[in-house]
């Protein structure tokens, strides 16, 4: 039997909104994966800090504050200097249509705005992990 | 109401309640079955087929009472809507003070009776513009305000003593309120003119929105402050809005929103009568704040029921006398997080039946929120539809001309009591559970509204919960052109400046002193920390460097997540 999915689930910056991350942390835990939450409040360093602690295969960022343009390259970067760019980035919450193929060029997997049915969140994910293969 | 009280009167209704159910209900549930085996409210309150006097029986007729009269089931004034519209208060705040005034003036020109100011994230949690933590956030989400320049730029050419503002802000609340009375009285007002409010309702920010710094007791020392400075200086202001509407969009279930939010306004007012001030001192000032959700008749009950609950919690556990202190009074927004993405344009739609049950509930402002609020902050265009939603209510729809005209409903007067019965039974497991402050820290309110904000996304996944567009009538190619609100990027830069300036050309040696004092206040729990803010700001000191200062002593509140 394969070891579950580990994800780290992160709140980036000032923005407070947290309803729809906790409703993803549930549903993911629900479907048997490791969820780590890292809660509000948290700079790039701390979250790409935790996630290569933590070993975790998918890094999940919720946004909804609008500063997702300043926050997710700076998390890329950072990615890339620990070594661990086969981090699985998938970005939830309101960003603009117009920066959704910006973000996905910066190395952004996938994104789950709002709407996204939480089995969708689930299958999104395994099959994320599937394509990239063992490490 | 003419409840049945003769026993002959009851069973002769009962009697043809069960023949209506065995005769002509029962022949056409046979020809067709309903559409659901059991119906239910959004909150999850079941509904029957239909209702009868016998559903009201237990509702006292004095309950129910007449509008202006205790205990405002009906409305907190004799005339209601037939004097004076409710106030409408489209909210916002983007870029600078300067972009937020032109904002206002053009909403202003286009028929809008009330201010309502929306700031950035920095602002909101009390950081300066040219903080590490504020990059990409500044003027994005909502005005950037740093010093007192900032707000004289915002509030530039508009008669603070002509027109209500209201400001959306909670943990650096006291701060905007100084720099407020700072700017009234360096243009001469009168303090006791000025009719606004101030968010400043922190409870709910630990419970929901997550706008916190400090620890939770300096933050509600810190609202008690804003509360009795206001009672003393402010006759016409509301110190405090104790809000509901984040508590619902954060997930939280319609009986939740209000029984929670009961729950902070009695926190703050056993913490400003522990000062010795009279109830009926600062109790008519306290003003609410709810979301008006989709379920039209849930929505209308939940406000009645409100205002009921709180006469009798003033009336009866703090002694109130005067009508003021028990009438509830409260601004409305429709709810933000049931806009949708696809099909933007519905959204005009489910805004506009949101504010009609806003209306019919008795809400004494109201804000609409446009239709391109899914995709970002809205644009004039969207604030304008808004806008005129309340205007066609308002002024075509004639439903303005009578008080309460549902009441005496059998169901609103029905689901209005049983929500005031759920939101006492609410209230006393708090207390039984040893309070609120105790239970936010345990996560209880905050893992009762993660629960209902996950079965609600359950509930849309299987369709259980019908969302036009999202998961019923859904358009699989759509084609969306819709122009959003532009983020200019020069914001950022334009914001530093001035702050810059100011730190420039203020008195240093004066604003460190008067840091040092603030300390001192600040340690001593007796004292109000309103004065002290407002000498600071009136010198130039920014918002950073008071939350920074006052770090240095209460430091820093973090969670712990629950879901």
């Amino acid at each position: 039997m394969s070891s579950p999915i580990r994800v780290l689930l992160a709140k980036v910056g000032l923005d407070g909104h947290d309803r729809g991350v906790k409703v993803v942390a549930r549903t993911l835990r629900d479907a048997g994966m490791d969820v780590i939450y890292t809660g509000l409040h948290r700079t790039p360093e701390e979250v790409v800090h935790s996630a290569v602690q933590e070993d975790v295969d998918v890094l999940g960022i919720s946004l909804l504050s609008g500063a997702h343009m300043t926050i997710c390259p700076r998390i890329m970067d950072l990615l890339r200097e620990q070594d661990a760019e086969d981090t699985i980035v998938v970005v939830g919450g309101v960003v603009p249509d117009d920066d959704v193929e910006p973000l996905k060029k910066m190395g952004v997997k996938d994104l789950l705005l709002q709407d996204t049915p939480p089995n969708q969140i689930v299958e999104t994910l395994q099959r994320l992990v599937a394509e990239r293969g063992p490490r | 109401m003419n409840a049945p009280t003769d026993p002959k009167h009851v069973a002769a209704l009962q009697q043809q309640l069960e023949l209506w159910e065995k005769d002509e209900v029962a022949s056409f549930l046979k020809k067709q079955p309903e559409r659901e085996d059991q119906f239910q409210t959004h909150g999850g309150f079941p509904v029957k087929r239909t209702y009868t006097a016998l559903d009201v029986a237990d509702t006292p007729v004095e309950d129910i009472g007449l509008p202006g009269q205790y205990p405002f089931t009906r409305g907190p004034y004799p005339t209601m809507y037939r004097s004076r519209f409710w106030t409408m208060r489209q909210i916002a705040g983007f870029g600078t003070g300067e972009d937020t005034n032109k904002r206002f003036k053009y909403l202003i020109s286009q028929g809008q009776t009330g201010l309502s100011t929306d700031f950035d994230m920095p602002t909101l949690m009390g950081y300066d513009s040219d903080h590490a933590m504020s990059e990409g956030e500044v003027g994005r989400e909502g005005v950037a305000v740093d010093t007192l320049a900032d707000m004289e730029a915002l509030f530039d050419g508009i008669g603070l003593e002509n027109i209500s503002v209201s400001m959306t802000i909670n943990p650096t609340a006291w701060i905007l309120l100084a720099m407020y009375i700072v700017l009234a009285q360096e243009r001469g007002n009168d303090l006791n003119r000025l009719s606004g409010t101030v968010q400043a309702d922190i409870l709910k920010e630990y419970m929901a929105q997550k706008e916190y710094i400090y620890p939770i007791a300096p933050s509600v020392r810190i609202v008690r402050d804003c509360i009795t400075y206001c009672a003393e200086n402010m006759k016409r202001y509301n110190p405090i809005n104790i809000s509901g509407y984040h508590i619902s969009e954060a997930g939280a279930s319609p009986i939740h929103e209000v029984a929670f939010t009961m729950a902070n306004a009695i926190t703050y007012v056993e913490e400003v009568l522990e000062t010795g001030m009279d109830v009926d001192a600062f109790a008519p000032r306290l003003a609410f704040y709810w979301v008006c959700q989709s379920d039209f008749f849930e929505e209308i009950a939940k406000f009645r029921a409100s205002r009921r609950v709180w006469a009798k919690i003033m009336k009866e556990r703090f002694g109130a006398k005067k009508p003021e202190s028990m009438r509830l009074r409260f601004h409305c927004q429709t709810a933000a997080a049931t806009l949708t993405k696809p099909q933007y344009k519905v959204n005009v739609m489910r805004t506009t039946v949101q504010a009609l049950a806003a209306v019919l509930g008795g809400a004494q402002s109201l804000h609409t929120n446009g239709m391109d609020e899914a995709f970002a902050i809205p644009t004039e265009e969207a604030m304008k539809i808004a806008l005129r939603t309340q205007q066609v209510i308002a002024d075509e729809t004639g439903v303005a001309n009578v008080i309460d005209p549902l009441g005496g409903s059998y169901y609103l007067e029905n689901l209005t009591t049983e929500y005031e019965t759920r939101i006492f039974a609410i209230l006393d497991e708090v207390r039984e559970r040893g309070g609120t402050i105790k239970l936010i820290e345990e996560g209880w309110f905050q893992k009762n509204i993660s629960d209902f904000a996950y079965e609600t996304a359950l509930r849309k996944q299987s369709g259980s919960k019908p969302v036009i567009g999202v998961n019923k009538y859904v358009e699989s190619e759509e084609n969306v052109d819709i122009e959003t609100h532009p983020y200019d990027p020069d914001t950022a830069k334009r914001q530093i400046d001035r702050l810059r300036h100011v730190r420039a050309t203020r008195d240093e040696t004066k604003v460190q002193k008067l840091l040092d004092e603030l300390l001192v206040i600040a340690r001593d729990e007796s004292r109000n920390i309103m004065p002290i803010t407002i000498e600071l700001v009136r010198n130039g000191a920014s918002m950073g460097d008071i939350v920074e200062k006052l770090r240095t002593i209460w430091g820093t509140y973090r969670e712990t997540p629950v879901f």
